[in-house]
């Protein structure tokens, strides 16, 4: 039996019946990350000595079973505070920073004996499509080395595509689970904004930040999507609302469900496999049981304008804290205060992030703010009311997750808007604080995986992953493995 | 949409970013292409349409008035560039 290759819910049905130890399942996944993360380089900081500790414990107080996730070991973006563990956003501009708390989704995960293997790489401060904006390394594709895993959250994706870890967190701005997801060929869930806490997660775009989970399929999600919902007072965006158990209703298949499908998606721009997979799929849930349903939405590019807006302008606000004063990196010479500020930040912040900032701070400056900021929170009502009237004739939207698979290391990085434009169907969910995930479908001629995209409304993470459990079914996705 | 270097010297002081002539060009160039992007925006028709500030319709969030364990100074300095007797020290802001 390969460990590294099961799921959390298989693993968890071999620790109970004791096929092996919390300790023989970290030390393979150890084993696992020393030789295959060199390949891909997921892994900012790798915590084994602390993870097979963590272990030992779980095995000698005998707590396998006191959780599902207990013993099971996982990868966070780091982006995602853990106390005395060093956090940096994939930026120079946090390169030593060691928080003095954790966020509440890594305590929730600790609390449950889930265990850390390390941190991983991202695009700095969440910004980008690619992980090519990483200040420290680029991470590859396990499918093809030569191509991007996506972004942001590229690590997450690879650590639980290349079986490092059983699963990962990441956190997704405008698409960065689940674009990353769908080019890796695994399951990537964001969930509605406010159902996971944002507390201890490095901040981009606030009203859009969202922390979801990539799983190895469908179930998994579920499972983990459990334990990291619910409310958390150090949260004032988080949502007050009873928890549920997003497995039980899983398996219900698709027999009555009406699927929604773009009446005027526009096929410009779409990779044509990527299209096949579409038109697989509606006969997939045609075939079991589903209903299909033409829907309009007509607002693609405005979304991504009012995107970019948005973000960029939350984005300039959040990182003005960035100043070299109370933590993280700080000039080594200037002339004055002001003059540190301005060494710090332009020596700190990597090309992509300035760009946004200054996007930003343009777009808030006086004179623009009607034209651009409130024009863009405008249309972010239209965009809402656009989802509102669709998931009025349909329990779930289907879409592709990215237009095209896997693109070449360098092959966007210097035309922005091309490589803003590889999230236009996965930033108007943001926009509209909607649930989506990524499901694997099969792939594409050159051996990349093909995602596709189930859109719920707010709060429907239930029927999406019902919906996606039943075409990961019809798919069977996980009969490929990445040679590596 | 084109954007003037001056322009783009403006915003980088309101962002406290500093750009070589060359990085000022570039940066113009590329800001305003997404700028033009953005236009796109002006297409929808937004007359009588509230901004949706926030997605969920959560308004103030209190919580009780309990006193909790603050940091302690020694942590909260623990990531400072530099401190001298308990504080941040930084460059001198008075003359």
């Amino acid at each position: 039996m390969n460990i590294n290759r099961l799921t959390i819910h298989e693993t968890k049905e071999a620790l109970s019946k004791g096929e092996f130890s919390s300790e023989e399942l970290v030390a393979s996944y150890a084993d696992r990350i020393e030789k295959v993360d060199p390949k891909v380089d997921a892994f900012l900081l790798k915590c084994l000595d602390d993870a097979k500790e963590h272990a030992k414990k779980i095995d000698s107080e005998g707590k396998t079973e006191s959780s599902i996730l207990s013993g099971i070991p996982y990868a966070l973006k780091d982006n995602i505070c853990t106390k005395d563990i060093k956090t940096t956003a994939a930026s120079k501009m946090l390169y030593n920073f060691v928080p003095p708390y954790s966020a509440d989704v890594y305590e929730r995960l600790q609390n449950l004996d889930s265990i850390m293997l390390g941190k991983v790489n991202m695009d700095e401060f969440a910004m980008g499509s690619s992980t090519e904006n990483s200040a420290f390394k680029t991470t590859k594709n396990p499918w093809d080395l030569s191509t991007v895993p996506g972004g942001s959250s590229g690590g997450s994706a690879v650590a639980v595509a290349a079986d490092m870890a059983a699963y990962a967190l990441g956190s997704d701005t405008g698409g960065s689970i689940r674009q990353p997801a769908s080019l890796c060929g695994v399951v990537g869930l964001k969930p509605t904004y406010g159902l996971v806490s944002r507390y201890g997660l490095i901040a981009f775009a606030s009203s859009l930040d969202q922390i979801g989970t990539f799983t190895k399929d469908v179930e998994d999600a579920a499972i983990v999507l459990n334990a990291i919902a619910g409310h958390d007072a150090k949260d004032s965006t988080s949502l007050n609302i009873s928890k549920k158990d997003y497995t039980v209703n899983l398996k219900r298949g698709a027999k009555g469900l009406k699927v929604g499908i773009l009446k005027n998606f526009n096929t410009e721009g779409v990779q044509e496999e990527v299209k096949t997979a579409m038109d697989e799929s509606i006969a997939a849930f045609k075939d079991a049981g589903a209903e299909i349903v033409e829907v309009d939405f007509r607002y693609f590019k405005q979304a991504l304008a009012a995107y970019y807006i948005v973000a960029c302008a939350e984005a300039s606000s959040n990182l003005a804290r960035y100043d070299g004063v109370r933590y993280g990196y700080r000039a080594k010479e200037y002339t004055d205060y002001i003059d540190m500020y301005y060494k710090t930040r332009s020596e700190g912040f990597g090309s992509e992030v300035k760009r946004r900032i200054m996007l930003g701070t343009y777009a808030l400056s006086s004179g623009y703010y009607d034209a651009y900021y409130k024009k863009g929170m405008q249309v972010r009502t239209v965009i809402i009311n656009e989802y509102n009237k669709i998931f009025e004739q349909c329990d779930v939207l289907m879409t592709p997750t990215s237009a095209t698979t896997a693109f070449k290391i360098g092959e966007k990085v210097d035309d922005p808007l091309q490589m803003y434009m590889s999230d236009t169907f996965t930033v108007p969910i943001n926009i509209a604080g909607i649930p989506a995930v990524s499901i694997p479908t099969k792939l594409d001629q050159k051996g990349l995986p093909i995602g596709i995209q189930i859109v719920g409304p707010a709060l429907g993470e239930e029927k999406i992953l019902q919906a996606a459990w039943a075409l990961e079914q019809s798919f069977n996705f996980r009969k490929n493995q990445p040679s590596l | 949409m084109s954007i003037s270097n001056e322009e783009v010297t403006y915003v980088s002081k309101l962002a406290r970013l500093r750009f070589n002539e060359e990085e000022t060009k570039k940066m113009a160039k590329e800001l305003g292409s997404v700028l033009d992007y953005v236009a796109t925006l002006n297409e929808v028709d937004t007359s009588n349409i509230e901004p949706t500030e926030h997605i969920l319709q959560v308004s103030n969030v209190f919580r009780d008035d309990v006193v909790g364990t603050p940091l302690s100074n020694q942590v909260a300095l623990a990531n400072a560039p530099d401190q001298e007797n308990g504080c941040f020290k930084v460059p001198r802001v008075l003359d």
